[in-house]
This record gives C-alpha cells, sequence and structure tokens, in this order.
C-alpha cells in the first residue's frame, strides 16, 4: 500500500468521523465520533513522520480529554438524545452562511502555498530525527528556543485551574 | 510478499495466541492460588488437576444466553466489550519477549513492532481500555454500572498520571522511549530497579490501579455496585471483559520486567548479551517469561491477601501522595542523573547504578516512613498512645 492509499483511507475516516460527530443527537455519540476522527489524525501525523505526535494525539486526546468529556456528560445525565442546536429559520440562515464563508476559506487556502521563508528543504526533518531522535527534536525546540512561551503557557493554564477550583467550590 | 510481512504476521498470530492462552492459563491459575491461599482445593475435576477448566469454562460461556436489557443502548452495549478487549491486546505489540532470533534469511527481533515510540503507545493505547469500561456502564442504563463506569473513568485518568510519572525517571536514565534499547540500557549496568527503586514501587501501584485490580478494583466493587459496569453482561460479552482485565495484568506485569528487570536478560551472566542464537532466543524467552509470571503471582497473591480501598481513600492515594511523589522523585532523579553523568562524567553501569540505588535506598525508607506514620511497622501502640 502506497502512502497516498493510506492517507485516503485514514482522510476518509477522519472526514466521516467528524460529519458524524456534529450530526449526532447524542452526546455520547459525538463524542465517541470525536474519537474516531482524533484516532484517524493520528495516522496521519504517522504518515508525516512524526510518530511523536501521534503517540500524543492518542495519549492526551483520545486517552485523557475525551475520557473526561465522557466523565462530565455521563455525571450531568447529559447522555440520552437532546433537541437539535439549530433551531429556527433564521438559525439555520446563519449556519449556511457561515457554512459558505468557511468552503470559500478552505477553497483559497487549498491553492495556496506556504511562503519561501517558512518552508524547509525537502529531508530536514528526517535528518533531524536522525541525529536528534524522534522526541528529541520536539523537545529540544521546546525547551531552548521556546522555553519562555512554553513556561508562560504552562502558567496560565494552571492559573485557569486555580480559577475553576475557586469557581466550582463555594466553601474553601 | 516480503519476508518483513510474513514474519510480521506469524509474530502477530503467535502472540495472540499465547496472550489468549496465557489468559486462560491465568484464570485457572487465580482459582487454584486462591484456594491454595484459603485452605481449600479450588477447581480440579475437569483434566488432571482440573488444568482444562478454562476450556470448560469457555465453552459455557459461549453456550450461555446472551440478554441485553431492554433500554441498553444497543450498539454500544455491543461494542464495548470489544473496545475494552481491543487495546488489552494491543500494547504487548511493542514489548521484546526475546532476544533476536537468527534465521537464514537474516535477524529477527522477538517483538511484533519495535516502534520508536515505544513506552508512550503503551500508554497511549492502555489509556483507550477505559473506553470500553465507561462505555459498558453507561449503555447498560443501570444506576450501579453507570457507577462503576464514572469510578473506573476518574481512577484510571488519576492514576495514569502517577504511572506515566514514576515511568519518566526510567526514560530519563534510559535517554529513550524505544523498548529494546531500554533493555540493552539495563544490560551494560543493574536492572532500573536498582537505581530507579522509588519510580517502580510508584508503578506497581499505579498499574494495580491501572488494571482495575483488588484493591483498587472500585469499578466492579460487588460489596456495593453489585458487579459494577459489567453488571448487565453475560456469556460471551462478559467473558470479554474478563479477557481484557486478564491481557492488561500480562501486558502490566511485562511492562515491569522490561522497564524495571531488565526484560529478556538474564542475570548474572553476559552470555545472552552475544551473537545471537536459536538457544539464547530460548533461553532469554524463558528468562523474560519467569519474570512476568512473579508479577503475575503478585497480582493474585495481592488481589487475596488486601481488603478493597475505600473510594476517596483511593482518589486521596492517587493525587495527594502517588502524584506529588512522583514529580518529587523525577526531580531529584533528574539532579541526580546528571550530577553523575555531566559532573562527574560517568556513562550507566554497575556503578553509577549502585550509586543512585544508595540513593533510592534513603529515599525509600523516608517514603515508607512517611506513608507508614505509627501505622503498621511501628505498631498501632503508637496511634493508641496518641489518642491517649
Amino acid at each position: 500500500m502506497s502512502t497516498l492509499t493510506v492517507f485516503w483511507i485514514f482522510g476518509v475516516i477522519a472526514m466521516l468521523g467528524g460529519l458524524l460527530c456534529i450530526t449526532r443527537r447524542s452526546p455520547i455519540g459525538s463524542a465517541l465520533w470525536l474519537v474516531v476522527t482524533l484516532f484517524a489524525l493520528a495516522a496521519m501525523f504517522v504518515l508525516l513522520d512524526a510518530q511523536f505526535l501521534a503517540a500524543l494525539q492518542v495519549l492526551v486526546y483520545a486517552g485523557a480529554i475525551m475520557v473526561l468529556f465522557l466523565f462530565v456528560i455521563m455525571l450531568l445525565n447529559l447522555g440520552r438524545p437532546g433537541p437539535s442546536d439549530i433551531r429556527g429559520t433564521m438559525g439555520i440562515g446563519v449556519a449556511i452562511v457561515l457554512a459558505g464563508v468557511l468552503l470559500f476559506q478552505l477553497r483559497v487556502l487549498g491553492t495556496a502555498a506556504p511562503p519561501e521563508a517558512i518552508a524547509l528543504p525537502p529531508g530536514t526533518m528526517a535528518a533531524l530525527q536522525q541525529r536528534e531522535g524522534i522526541i528529541g527534536s520536539v523537545a529540544g525546540p521546546l525547551f531552548d528556543a521556546y522555553l519562555i512561551p512554553f513556561e508562560i503557557a504552562s502558567v496560565l493554564l494552571l492559573a485557569a485551574i486555580v480559577g475553576a477550583v475557586v469557581l466550582a467550590k463555594k466553601r474553601l | 510478499m516480503s519476508f518483513f510481512v510474513v514474519v510480521s504476521l506469524l509474530k502477530v498470530v503467535v502472540v495472540f495466541f499465547g496472550m489468549l492462552s496465557l489468559v486462560a492459563g491465568l484464570t485457572f491459575a487465580e482459582r487454584r492460588i486462591c484456594a491454595w491461599m484459603q485452605d481449600r482445593l479450588g477447581p480440579n475435576r475437569v483434566g488432571p488437576q482440573g488444568i482444562l477448566q478454562p476450556a470448560a469454562d469457555g465453552l459455557k460461556n459461549f453456550l450461555k444466553e446472551e440478554t441485553s436489557p431492554a433500554l441498553a443502548d444497543t450498539p454500544l452495549f455491543t461494542l464495548a466489550p470489544l473496545i475494552a478487549f481491543v487495546p488489552a491486546l494491543l500494547t504487548f505489540a511493542v514489548i521484546p519477549f526475546a532476544a533476536p532470533l537468527p534465521t537464514r534469511w537474516g535477524l529477527i527481533p522477538m517483538v511484533v513492532a519495535d516502534l520508536p515510540v515505544g513506552f508512550l503507545y503503551i500508554l497511549a493505547i492502555g489509556s483507550l481500555g477505559v473506553y470500553g469500561i465507561v462505555l459498558a456502564g453507561w449503555a447498560s442504563n443501570n444506576k450501579y454500572a453507570l457507577l462503576g463506569g464514572l469510578r473506573a473513568s476518574a481512577q484510571m485518568i488519576s492514576y495514569e498520571i502517577a504511572l506515566g510519572l514514576s515511568a519518566v525517571a526510567v526514560l530519563l536514565l534510559a535517554g529513550n522511549v524505544t523498548l529494546s534499547q531500554v533493555i540493552a540500557q539495563q544490560q551494560l549496568g543493574a536492572w532500573f530497579v536498582v537505581p530507579l527503586t522509588v519510580a517502580f514501587v510508584i508503578f506497581l501501584i499505579s498499574a494495580f490501579a491501572e488494571t482495575n485490580r483488588l484493591p483498587f478494583d472500585l469499578p466492579e466493587a460487588e460489596g456495593e455496585l453489585i458487579a459494577g459496569y459489567h453488571t448487565e453482561y453475560s456469556a460471551m460479552k462478559f467473558s470479554m471483559f474478563y479477557i481484557a482485565e486478564y491481557s492488561n495484568m500480562v501486558t502490566a506485569s511485562a511492562l515491569m520486567a522490561t522497564l524495571f528487570f531488565g526484560g529478556w536478560d538474564i542475570p548474572l551472566t553476559t552470555w545472552d548479551e552475544g551473537a545471537p542464537s536459536v538457544l539464547k532466543t530460548l533461553a532469554t524467552l524463558a528468562a523474560f517469561g519467569a519474570k512476568t509470571f512473579v508479577f503475575l503471582f503478585t497480582f493474585i497473591w495481592v488481589r487475596w491477601t488486601l481488603p478493597r480501598f475505600r473510594y476517596d481513600q483511593l482518589m486521596a492515594l492517587g493525587w495527594k501522595v502517588l502524584l506529588p511523589l512522583a514529580l518529587l522523585y523525577i526531580t531529584i532523579i533528574a539532579g541526580a542523573v546528571w550530577f553523575t553523568r555531566v559532573q562527574l562524567g560517568w556513562a550507566y553501569g554497575p556503578g553509577m547504578a549502585w550509586t543512585l540505588g544508595g540513593l533510592n535506598l534513603v529515599l525509600l525508607v523516608l517514603v515508607v516512613g512517611w506513608l507508614d506514620r505509627g501505622r503498621i511497622v511501628s505498631g498501632s501502640g503508637t496511634v493508641r498512645e496518641e489518642a491517649a
């Protein structure tokens, strides 16, 4: 099987999963189809020689975040099919307009090429992974060139967590 | 078809059937060992010493009536056992179970897929097993099953963090996440259980929670939840959960053997690290099997020794003890590895391993002393004195 065949297989799975995710009435069904999409995307990462990202995608998104989603859905007992989110002629109209704008954007993006300045010569990633290992090529920039932004993002997330606890707890 | 494809397919088939027969044997071993611990005989009627009991159980489960609750979500109710079953078998794929086998066509590594992301693959696929349990609990439309599913999701996410963090220490020392490289590194010095004893203890405790085994089998606590998430399941669907639990046990045991006890390495000799031969492959397979069996026995042993934790105790242990402990431990070990490697210029070998081992002994005494705080080791007398 060529890479292209594999790409099409997982591309179709990802698209179908995404479509079913937004059309299911039951929140549990939606969440599960989202997991399928995340899985197909992880396969895409493998095709791009980013096995580390693929593993993290499954580990963090499919394995942890979506499980928490299911946990919340089940805890609040929202699992049964509910009413549709799009109501009335007005809602449908807005949805159609937004979908049209998005399709137009995708059409433009599809024909655009990345600027020369940020394009890497072919084989750079493979050489980098050969030299620094599959994790080193991600960890190197993260803890070296981008250390400060990375730490700021961590502090931001921590602040959000503390804020959530303070808001949720009536008595501390 | 290329040689690689044929060999890979062969390995998949062998590991799959090996795993299933091991699971069958394990269900039997569990019952016999439990009986032995409780001074009973256990199943001993089917075949010599009851050895065919798993076959009889399997046949019974195939022939039993399948029930499905009237208000269950049928597609998910059917899918849930499969979702529990598949990741449990998939995780074993990256664990090397013997030294490479030399053949006329070249060296065959004795692992289904030696992925460059090795250990992360196990964490990633292992984290999917919880879906089976959660969905089983929800799709059954039974409040006890739902509670079991909820507990499973919270418990497995909590302990996954401690499990992953304790393994970070291993990856720090090995400098690699590929499991075959982790084994190769351990062959240079001592097994990682020596320089990383505390990490092993955290890993072992978390592994019990991840496999839903007693003392952490809260998702199916029969005292409070009938049978938890699989209350509504019968026949082969129930069997799937059963097989999944035991496969998870096998993978967890094999993983502990690989990460902390040298994998297929034979102790006290460097014979197994020389040029590959068929004999070496068989001998290392036996060594790996023996190590894995020790942990499988420990799983069974603990199950029939300790009572079940309360749910709040389980969560407190995970978040307030194991997680801070693992974080602190990574900091200490990273410092120690940096000091010995960069400042002293040592490479990993027996010297570095035993130096770190000494550090770990001190840490372990401190941790156990702090956890014990006037309970088991120092005796209950101290508690009575405090109360008085």
